[in-house]
C-alpha cells in the first residue's frame, strides 16, 4: 500500500517543468483551459494585460491553472545568448548590460503532504491512486480555508462560482492512459509527465549535464522528499533562486504545526480558567 | 509585487465581515457561557441572576455564528457538506480531527445545544415558561451539564486563533499566540458585557465586582498575549504588516480596551470599590446588594465595557484585515 492509502495505488505520476527549454509560447496555458474549460481570467473586456512585460498571467489562480512565468534580469552581456543576427554600430562591450529571460510554466505543485487537502472539511479535495490532488467541484462548498493553507498561494476561489478550483494534473485525461493537456501541448518538452522516480532520475541528469555545460546556477525545486511539504509531485528545473520564479524558497505544510497551536491555546486555556477562578475566588475571602 | 507578497508566495483568502464578526460572537458567546457557569457553580444564591444573564447572553450572541459562517461560503446551500460527506461511496460523517474548521464546526453543534439547553433552563427558572420559579437541571447532573458547555464554550471562543495560525499567510502563521489572544480578549468581552447588561437586570449587579475584578485580570493576560504575539512576529519581519498604518488605529482600540481593566488592578489591586461585603451575600440579601451597587456609576458600567467591547472587535479586525 502506498502513502497515499490506495491498496491499489498505481505508481505516483508527476509532471518535471525542466525551465530551461521553456520558450515562453504558453501552448501549456492554452491547452489547460481548453480541455479543462477553464474561463477567462479576468474581466473578458478589458483582457487583464499587466502592463509590465509578456506575463500577462499574473500567477495562479482559479481561473490560471499553468501560468508561464516570464522573469526580465539585467545580466553582463556576455551571459546573453547571441542570435547571430546582423546588427549596426560599434561592436558591444564584454561588461555591457543585457537582459536576459527567465520563463518558467509554473502549476499546483501536487505536494506529498498537502495543506489545501488537510485543512478542508469537507472532502471535497482528495488524494487520487495517482497520488494527485484533486478538487471535487459538486463536494465543495466553497469555505475557501484551503485558499490561506496553500504555502505556494495556487488554490484560489472563483469569485462568480464561489468554489476553489486548481490543477487536477488532467485527472480525467491520465486515468485513461493520456497525457495532461499542457505537456501533451508543449512543444519543446519543458513539461515532462510521466512516473515521478523516472521524472526524478531523468531531472538529475539533465541538472548534471547542464552543470557539465557550465550552467552551474541550474538547480531542482521540489525534487526533495524531505522539505517542508514532503517533496512535491510536480517539480522544477530552475536557472536562478526560486524568489527569482516568485517561487517560495522554504514551502512548509502548516498543519505541521497544529500539535503544537493546540498545546499553546490549550496553555492559555489554563490560563485564562486560572484567571477565572482567582477572581471568583476573591470574593469569598 | 509588493515585499511582503514576494516574502510569503501565498494567496490571502478573502475573509472578511462576517468572519469577524462570527470571531467576535463566538468569544462572546463561548466567554459569557463559561462565567454563567462559574457563578452557578460558586453556589452562592446572589450570583444566580448574573448567572443567567450570561446563559441568555450566551445563547442570543451565538444565534447569528451559524448565519454568519453560511453567508460566508462560496456556495451556502451545501453547508451541510461540512458535516456529511457528499463523497460519492463513501456517504457517513464528515469529522476531520487534523483540521481546526472541521472541529469548530462540530465543536459549535454541540456547543449550540448546551447553549440552547441552558438558555431554555434559565427562562425555567426566571418563570417565563410554565409557572414561575421553575426548578432547572439541579444536582450533579445539572453541574456536570453546565461543566462540559463551560469547555466546549472555551473552545469555541479560542479555536478560531488555531484555525488561522494553520494557513501559510504572514502573521498568522508566525506565531502561536493566536488562539490565546482570542480567548482571552472574548473572556474579557464577555465580562464587559454583562456588567453593561447588567443596567437592565439589576437583580444581576450583585455580581459586578466579580465581573470587574476578573476583567482586570483578563487583561493583563491579554496584555502578556499581545507581547508574546509581538515577540514571535520579530524573527519574521511581519511586525510591520500587522501594525502599519491603518491598522495601527485598530490597535489603539484595542489598547484603549485594555484600560478599564489594566488601570483597575493598577490603582485598587483586585477589590472592587461599591462591592457589597462578602457577609451581605452570603446572608443573600438581594436588595443591601442592589443598593450598594448602585454607587458604581455610568462610568464604570457604561463606558468602560462599551470601550472594552469596541478593543475586542478592534483586535479581531486589526489581525483578520492588516494581512489580506
Ligand atoms: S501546491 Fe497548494 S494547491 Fe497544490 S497540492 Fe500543494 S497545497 Fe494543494
Amino acid at each position: 500500500m502506498s502513502e497515499s492509502g490506495y491498496a491499489d495505488a498505481q505508481p505516483r505520476m508527476g509532471f518535471f517543468t525542466d525551465t530551461s527549454v521553456c520558450i515562453g509560447c504558453k501552448a501549456c496555458e492554452v491547452a489547460c483551459k481548453e480541455w479543462n474549460l477553464v474561463p477567462a481570467a479576468g474581466d473578458a473586456s478589458d483582457m487583464d494585460l499587466l502592463g509590465l512585460s509578456y506575463d500577462n498571467t499574473g500567477d495562479l489562480g482559479a481561473n490560471s491553472w499553468r501560468h508561464v512565468a516570464f522573469v526580465e534580469q539585467q545580466v553582463p552581456a556576455s551571459r546573453v545568448d547571441n542570435l547571430g543576427m546582423p546588427a549596426i554600430g560599434a561592436p558591444e562591450q564584454e561588461d555591457e548590460a543585457g537582459v536576459r529571460w527567465l520563463m518558467s510554466s509554473d502549476v499546483c505543485k501536487h505536494c506529498t503532504h498537502a495543506a489545501c487537502l488537510d485543512v478542508c472539511p469537507t472532502g471535497a479535495l482528495f488524494r487520487t491512486e495517482f497520488d494527485t490532488v484533486v478538487v471535487q467541484p459538486d463536494i465543495c462548498n466553497g469555505c475557501g480555508y484551503c485558499v490561506p493553507a496553500c504555502p505556494y498561494g495556487v488554490i484560489e476561489k472563483r469569485e462568480e462560482d464561489g468554489r476553489a478550483f486548481k490543477c487536477t494534473l488532467c485527472y480525467d485525461r491520465i486515468g485513461d492512459g493520456l497525457e495532461p493537456a499542457c505537456a501533451q501541448a508543449c512543444p519543446t518538452d519543458s513539461i515532462q509527465y510521466g512516473e515521478l522516480d523516472e521524472l526524478r532520475e531523468r531531472a538529475e541528469l539533465r541538472k548534471q549535464a547542464l552543470h557539465d555545460d557550465g550552467v552551474t546556477e541550474a538547480r531542482l525545486y521540489g525534487d526533495d522528499p524531505d522539505d517542508g511539504v514532503g517533496g512535491d509531485g510536480a517539480f522544477f528545473l530552475l536557472l536562478d533562486e526560486p524568489e527569482a520564479y516568485g517561487l517560495p524558497p522554504d514551502p512548509v505544510v502548516t498543519t505541521r504545526d497544529l500539535p503544537a497551536m493546540w498545546r499553546r491555546a490549550g496553555a492559555a486555556a489554563l490560563g485564562v480558567a486560572a484567571a477565572v477562578v482567582a477572581s471568583f475566588a476573591g470574593a469569598r475571602r | 509585487m509588493t515585499l511582503a507578497q514576494a516574502q510569503h508566495f501565498v494567496a490571502p483568502p478573502h475573509w472578511t465581515w462576517y468572519i469577524l464578526f462570527y470571531f467576535f460572537v463566538a468569544g462572546i458567546s463561548g466567554g459569557s457561557y463559561l462565567i454563567a457557569t462559574l457563578f452557578r457553580l460558586r453556589g452562592d444564591r446572589a450570583d444566580e441572576p448574573a448567572a443567567r444573564l450570561g446563559y441568555y447572553v450566551a445563547f442570543v450572541a451565538l444565534l447569528p455564528a451559524p448565519i454568519l459562517l453560511t453567508l460566508d461560503l462560496g456556495k451556502p446551500l451545501r453547508f451541510w457538506h461540512m458535516m456529511w460527506n457528499t463523497t460519492p461511496g463513501e456517504p457517513g460523517l464528515n469529522f476531520k480531527y487534523w483540521s481546526p474548521m472541521s472541529v469548530g464546526v462540530w465543536a459549535l453543534l454541540l456547543f449550540g445545544v448546551f447553549a440552547t439547553v441552558s438558555f431554555l433552563e434559565s427562562l425555567v427558572r426566571d418563570g417565563k415558561l410554565g409557572r414561575p420559579g421553575g426548578r432547572g437541571l439541579d444536582g450533579v447532573f445539572g453541574r456536570v451539564f453546565i461543566t462540559v458547555g463551560a469547555i466546549l464554550g472555551l473552545f469555541i471562543a479560542g479555536y478560531t486563533g488555531v484555525l488561522l495560525a494553520v494557513s501559510n499567510q504572514p502573521v498568522w502563521s508566525d506565531t502561536w499566540a493566536l488562539g490565546g489572544l482570542f480567548l482571552a480578549s472574548g473572556l474579557s468581552g464577555s465580562a464587559a458585557m454583562l456588567v453593561l447588561l447588567q443596567r437592565a437586570r439589576p437583580a444581576a449587579r450583585a455580581s459586578e465586582g466579580t465581573l470587574v475584578r476578573s476583567e482586570r485580570l483578563y487583561a493583563v493576560l491579554e496584555l502578556a498575549l499581545i507581547v508574546i504575539f509581538v515577540v514571535t512576529l520579530i524573527p519574521d519581519g511581519t511586525l510591520g504588516i500587522v501594525f502599519g498604518f491603518p491598522w495601527l488605529l485598530l490597535w489603539l482600540v484595542a489598547f484603549a480596551g485594555l484600560v478599564p481593566g489594566i488601570a483597575g488592578l493598577l490603582t485598587s489591586g483586585l477589590t472592587v470599590r461599591g462591592e457589597p461585603a462578602a457577609a451581605h451575600r452570603q446572608s443573600g440579601s438581594g436588595g443591601t446588594a442592589v443598593a450598594a451597587a448602585e454607587r458604581t456609576s455610568v462610568m464604570t458600567s457604561v463606558a468602560m465595557p462599551v470601550l472594552v467591547l469596541l478593543g475586542v472587535l478592534a483586535l479581531r479586525a486589526a489581525i483578520i484585515f492588516s494581512i489580506q
